[in-house]
């Protein structure tokens, strides 16, 4: 379990106070996946800095599993480091070691019985499926690769915590979805509380069991992954699933609706049940639907006839559970 | 065939050289040598306590840099070495021969590999060492694990094109009392005009430079796995 409270950090630029954290919360539960998004300098960089203490908060705590990280002398945040692994953006791996030297690194430090390290290391390379380039070094592994070697040193000291900073931002796409299978079978197999700095929705949408959204170094919007998509007045639920391409605006006479819905509703017929009920047609002008985990989530942005009874349309949507937002016709 | 023979019983050949060489290559051993551990350790330093580095120091930083550092650096070597010739008397008890030489040869080369060194270890990316104290590593061990290692070709470098420069100094050395192929050249070459003796120290002394240049490129390469 991570906790953190009130992380506040402020940075002086020249003459002026740039507060890139202001008051950040959070806390994510031992073995859950949680991903925390944000647009470019909205702090995230500052968040990762500041949970490991690279960067010292200005206030507010670290804890990881109860565990101070801020206020504690350095051999206590040596130590409480080591209950954190990270995964870097570009691997950060040592050209000058060789893979499994890579590995052994964070056991070296502790002065760990070379046997020990050996057959820890060559536990965590079969782990991420890299026995076969233990000798090989860093420059000769693809992209893919490298991370891979990077969240099995992360991994070598049993840590509680594994906090990924824009863990696949240089990877393609089915690279992508690799790292992610990795970290959530490697989730399930350690009980590991997994924390993953990101801008794009798809990692979010793909491992993460929850999620935080990062504005102006505050959080704005959080919660689970499934409550924040369908929340219609959020500002994640858009982002998450959107509408595909340019979805035709409301136009004309008609009454539009933008509909968010999960689960038990996606399989039932919500459209022509409407359409019979009310006896009038629905236009479907866009819409996406998408399986996330085990669960089906749909953004539908349907149009109705001028004359219909909008209001009792939508009380009766919003008694299934559908979330509902009307959209203004130009 | 004269020619030769009289070249085989030159005294400047037959006596001269060879001792010459090797007090040339006793400077350059020397200096090499005392330059590179010293100068290792004042371009970590010069690295680590910069106010962006491991741990950042100013006093002593700027008494680093700016004062050693830049102020040794813009002395010409010749004018630092005849000035520095009472220091080395100070120090090795005489201010003639090569151990003499090699006092101010190394002061001289410090400041030099220093930088070098400060510049190579500058190249290791941030990402690395955040990753090196992220996984628990104590300053030492970031600096003897880390940020070394992964500056070791650059810093190969280093010490080859500092042990060339040596090479140059040693023989400017030589003519204030370092001895050596310098001094050979001068007495010879210069005083006696004999072109052979001059002719034959550039050749000994172009072989010293190419066979240090391509040995550190060698290990350069070896070293390198990026
Ligand atoms: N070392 C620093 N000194 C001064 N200001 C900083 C420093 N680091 C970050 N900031 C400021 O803090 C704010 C947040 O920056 P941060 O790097 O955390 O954003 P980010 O969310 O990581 O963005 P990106 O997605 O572009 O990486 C920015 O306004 C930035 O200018
Ligand atoms: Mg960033």
């Amino acid at each position: 379990m991570i906790t953190v409270s009130d992380l506040r950090k402020v940075y002086r630029q020249g003459s002026n106070d740039v507060v890139a954290l202001d008051g950040v919360s959070l806390e994510v539960p031992t073995g859950k996946i949680h991903g925390i998004v944000g647009h470019s300098g909205a702090g995230k960089s500052t968040l990762v800095r500041c949970l490991t203490l690279l960067d010292q908060p200005t206030s507010g705590s670290v804890a990881v599993n109860g565990k101070e990280l801020t206020n504690v002398d350095s051999d206590a945040l040596r130590n409480a480091r080591r209950r954190i692994g990270m995964v870097f953006q570009h691997a950060n791996l040592f050209d000058s070691r060789t893979t499994e030297q890579n590995v052994a690194y964070p056991l070296e430090l502790v002065g760990t019985p070379k046997k020990e390290i050996a057959e820890k290391v060559a536990q965590l390379l079969e782990l991420v499926g890299l026995t076969k380039f233990a000798k090989g070094y860093p420059s000769q592994l693809s992209g893919g690769q490298r991370q891979r070697v990077g969240i099995a040193r992360a991994l070598a000291t049993d840590p509680d915590v594994l906090l990924c900073d824009e863990p696949t931002s240089a990877l393609d796409p089915a690279t992508t979805d690799e790292i992610l299978e990795l970290v959530r079978k490697l989730r399930d197999r350690l009980n590991i509380t997994v924390l993953i700095i990101t801008h794009e929705m798809h990692v979010v949408k793909q491992i993460c069991d929850s999620v935080s959204l990062l504005e102006a170094g505050k959080i704005v919007e959080h919660g689970d992954l499934e409550a924040v998509i369908t929340n219609a007045s959020g500002r994640l639920a858009s982002t998450l699933l959107p509408l595909p391409g340019e979805a035709p605006q409301a136009e004309g006479a008609g009454r539009v609706l933008d509909l968010l819905y999960t689960g038990a509703q996606a399989t039932e017929p919500v459209i022509s049940g409407i359409a019979r009920k009310f006896n009038t047609d629905v236009n479907v002008l866009a819409g996406s639907v998408e399986h996330l985990g085990d669960q089906q989530f749909a953004h539908l942005r349907v149009q109705f006839a001028p004359d219909v009874d909008i209001a009792a349309i939508i009380e009766h949507l919003e008694s299934t559970g559908i979330a509902v937002t009307v959209k203004e016709a130009k | 065939m004269d020619y030769f023979t009289e070249l085989l019983n030159n005294p400047g050949i037959t006596k001269a050289m060879w001792p010459a060489t090797v007090e040339t290559m006793q400077m350059v051993f020397i200096s090499s040598v005392v330059s590179v551990v010293v100068g290792l350790l004042i371009g970590i330093l010069l690295h680590t306590t910069d106010k962006t580095g491991l741990a950042p120091m100013r006093w002593l930083n700027v008494i680093l840099s700016g004062i050693i550092v830049n102020i040794t650096r813009s002395i010409p070597f010749a004018i630092l070495m005849v000035a520095l010739i009472p220091f080395s008397a100070l120090v090795v008890g005489t201010s003639l021969g090569p151990i003499a030489a090699s006092v101010s040869l190394t002061i001289g080369t410090v400041p030099f590999f220093a930088r070098l060194v400060e510049t190579a270890l500058r190249d290791v990316s941030s990402g690395k060492i955040d990753a090196a104290l992220v996984m628990g590593s104590t300053k030492m061990q970031v600096i003897r694990k880390v940020m070394v290692p992964e500056a070791l070709p650059g810093i190969v470098s280093a010490i080859t094109t500092t042990v060339v420069t040596i090479i140059g100094y040693s023989a400017m050395a030589g003519l204030v009392g370092g001895g050596g192929l310098g001094r050979l050249a001068y007495n010879y070459g210069y005083t006696r005009y004999e072109l052979e003796i001059m002719i034959i120290t550039i050749i000994i002394i172009v072989i010293m430079v190419q066979v240090v240049q391509i040995l550190g490129d060698w290990i350069a390469r070896k070293v390198d796995h990026r």
